[in-house]
């Protein structure tokens, strides 16, 4: 059966969609307006050159980039409840699962895989906003338990991406029920003395970030990513007020205690390696054995105007592979 | 540039005169300068030690206090390598009084936390003077529960006049953030090492030194207060801190001999803004020999060590 879901029907899918040329060459940066051409944003994980402006990037693609060399073992998704509600809308969720399932070739909107980083065998899980908006359901919900289980299982450390819309209206409040299983999962984890670390990406909010996506022993999240309980808008009707700049964005949760840090994609890869060798007791990558010590990890990437020159340098230069590859 | 504290005034006049005198020999007017030279150098060597052999509890309050001893980070950046500095209490805010993160030490995980003071007008604001809010405990005490879980032994550096007076402070618990720092440590099935390296002010201190071994460098101060806020408590009279400083007993050797602290790392005379590398070098070797001695220990015996240790200050006394 796994092999089916593994081998067979994604080469049937991939056969039936070609990947065709997209219809839009260019990008254009939501922030300065530039235009990037799209193989070199693919090339540069999905980060606008010039502004920094960190784009959504594919599950597929945040898997591939974050393992070494790109290799990495799919975990496969338990089946779950189909539609149990019978639930409809402007359109049937059945259809609306087989559009979303026909557009990104994802099943649902989690997935997960094990493989290395800087040599650390490592569990990592992502949630993929093009699915639905990455909305947590039954199917999600379970995917995250069992790569999590996994992870226990092989006594490794665990790593979420989280991207989500929130909830999936679609399966009432059996997805309300995925908050407390999954918090099953990660209580787990902490038992086993397993690393958690979350990365938070634009967007995570709702009922997502009121269970695993917070409970991380290392919180960090991408530069300029929203990440909030409740929506903007619906602040702003309740208490009929406008909303300081920069709300619910990751520099402003950093500096409410909410996260670690704030890390440039392209240095998530170092900081997730070194944190996990230390909290896992593995001697020094080789990588940071021939280098002097690194000062700088984990720094405010988004806005390097806090820099304070002299003493400060060493706490929060901004990260020196800002601009690398 | 060198900065001289009031107490320094001749040495600071000998090097003033060397100065002049290299000025001159640049500009080639004096002929025989070399002799004169070493002769003032000299002089002015033996001057500062002189001065350091017999430094007053308040002069060393002041040496302690000196803008340009090594700090936090200047540890940090000197005896930690892979430093992932971790923020946030999770609840309310980021205090950068008060810096924890995870990094490695001779190689080997260590989980470090210390207060940070600054050292230029901008960072010293920034770091709020090393007083730190009930955030900067909060998050003490996540970052010693992290380590604890993962089993990685913990250092901290206090520098601080302080826990920070405020409102907004006293709204949000700086005395239960305080409390239950001390708690943590206390409960710390790992080993933990405090090394008080400029001032070790009260109860903003004790949430993050109470450790297996607590060590203090020659010229810190560790009290109960500073000596302005004990002479204007005692005395009512804030200029009467330097009888404070006296009567408090809050040197490195009254502490010593009441027990209070486990060792002394020695200064060269000049203090340790004069030598940085040497006392930082120095503070590594007892960091290297505290772990190499506690490791190994079981959860329980540590814990139990650290206990017992607290439980019997102040009997020897008797």
């Amino acid at each position: 059966m796994n092999w089916i879901n593994n081998v067979v029907r994604p080469k049937i899918r991939s056969f039936l969609n070609k990947k065709e040329t997209p219809d839009n060459l260019w990008v254009k940066c939501p922030v300065s307006g530039e235009m990037v051409f799209y193989k070199d944003l693919e090339a540069n994980q999905w980060v606008v050159p010039g502004s920094g402006h960190h784009m959504r990037i594919k599950g597929r693609d945040r898997l591939a980039s974050f393992f070494d060399g790109g290799v990495y073992e799919e975990i496969s998704m338990p089946e779950v409840a189909h539609d149990p509600l019978k639930f409809r809308d402007t359109k049937r969720y059945s259809d609306r699962l087989r559009d979303n399932r026909n557009k990104t070739g994802m099943e649902d909107a989690v997935l997960a895989g094990e493989g290395h980083v800087l040599g650390h065998k490592i569990v990592a899980c992502v949630q993929d906003f093009d699915f639905m908006g990455g909305s947590l359901g039954m199917a999600a919900g379970e995917a995250i338990i069992t790569a999590m289980d996994q992870a226990l299982a092989h006594k490794l450390p665990f790593v979420m991406f989280a991207a989500s819309g929130g909830a999936r209206m679609q399966e009432g409040v059996l997805s309300l029920m995925q908050l407390p299983r999954t918090t099953v999962a990660v209580q787990r984890l902490r038992e086993a003395h397993l690393p958690y670390i979350v990365v938070l990406t634009n967007p995570t909010t709702g009922g997502v970030t009121a269970s695993y996506a917070m409970l991380g022993d290392v919180q960090i999240a991408e530069p300029g990513a929203l990440i909030g309980f409740a929506g903007a808008r619906v602040i702003e009707q309740t208490i009929r007020e406008k909303l300081p700049e920069g709300f619910q964005r990751s520099k402003y949760l950093h500096e409410h205690g909410m996260l670690d840090m704030v890390v440039h994609r392209h240095n998530l890869r170092d900081i997730i390696g070194s944190l996990v060798g230390i909290l896992t007791k593995q001697p020094m990558s080789e990588q940071f054995a021939s280098k002097p010590p690194k000062p700088g990890l984990g720094s405010d990437a988004e806005d390097p105007s806090t820099d304070v020159s002299g003493d400060d340098d060493l706490l929060i230069a901004p990260p020196e592979a800002a601009h690398a590859e | 540039m060198q900065s001289y504290l009031d107490f320094e005034k001749p040495v600071a006049e000998l090097q003033g005169k060397i100065e002049e005198l290299q000025k001159l020999g640049d500009t080639g007017e004096a002929v025989e300068i070399d002799e004169e030279l070493e002769r003032l150098q000299s002089r002015a060597e033996n001057a500062l030690a002189d001065i350091y052999a017999k430094l007053t509890p308040w002069q060393r309050t002041q040496v302690a206090r000196h803008p340009q001893r090594p700090h936090f980070s200047d540890y940090v950046g000197h005896l930690i390598s892979e430093w992932v500095p971790l923020s946030g209490d999770r609840k309310f805010g980021e205090d950068h009084a008060l810096i924890t993160g995870f990094g490695r030490f001779n190689g080997e995980p260590v989980a470090v936390m210390g207060t940070e003071k600054g050292s230029s007008t901008k960072s010293r604001i920034k770091h709020n003077f090393g007083s730190a809010r009930p955030e900067g405990y909060r998050k003490a005490a996540r970052i010693m529960d992290m380590a604890d879980r993962f089993d990685i032994p913990v250092i901290s550096f206090v520098d601080t006049s302080g826990a920070y007076p405020g409102v907004g402070a006293e709204e949000r618990g700086q005395a239960e953030a305080i409390a239950r720092s001390t708690e943590k440590c206390l409960e710390l099935g790992v080993p933990n090492i405090s090394i008080i390296v400029g001032e070790g002010g009260s109860g903003g201190a004790i949430a993050i030194a109470t450790a297996n071994r607590v060590l203090m460098l020659q010229n810190a101060i560790y009290s109960v207060i500073s000596p302005e806020g004990g002479a204007s408590i005692l005395w009512r009279d804030a200029g009467k801190a330097k009888e404070a400083a006296t009567a408090m007993k809050i040197t490195a050797e009254d502490l010593m001999e009441f027990g209070i602290i486990d060792g002394m790392i020695k200064e060269p005379a000049g203090g340790a803004h004069r030598h940085m590398e040497t006392v930082m070098d120095a503070t590594g070797k007892e960091i290297a020999a505290f772990l190499e001695e506690f490791s190994g220990k079981s959860r329980e015996d540590v814990r139990e060590h650290r206990r017992e240790k607290f439980l019997a200050i102040g009997k020897s006394l008797m």
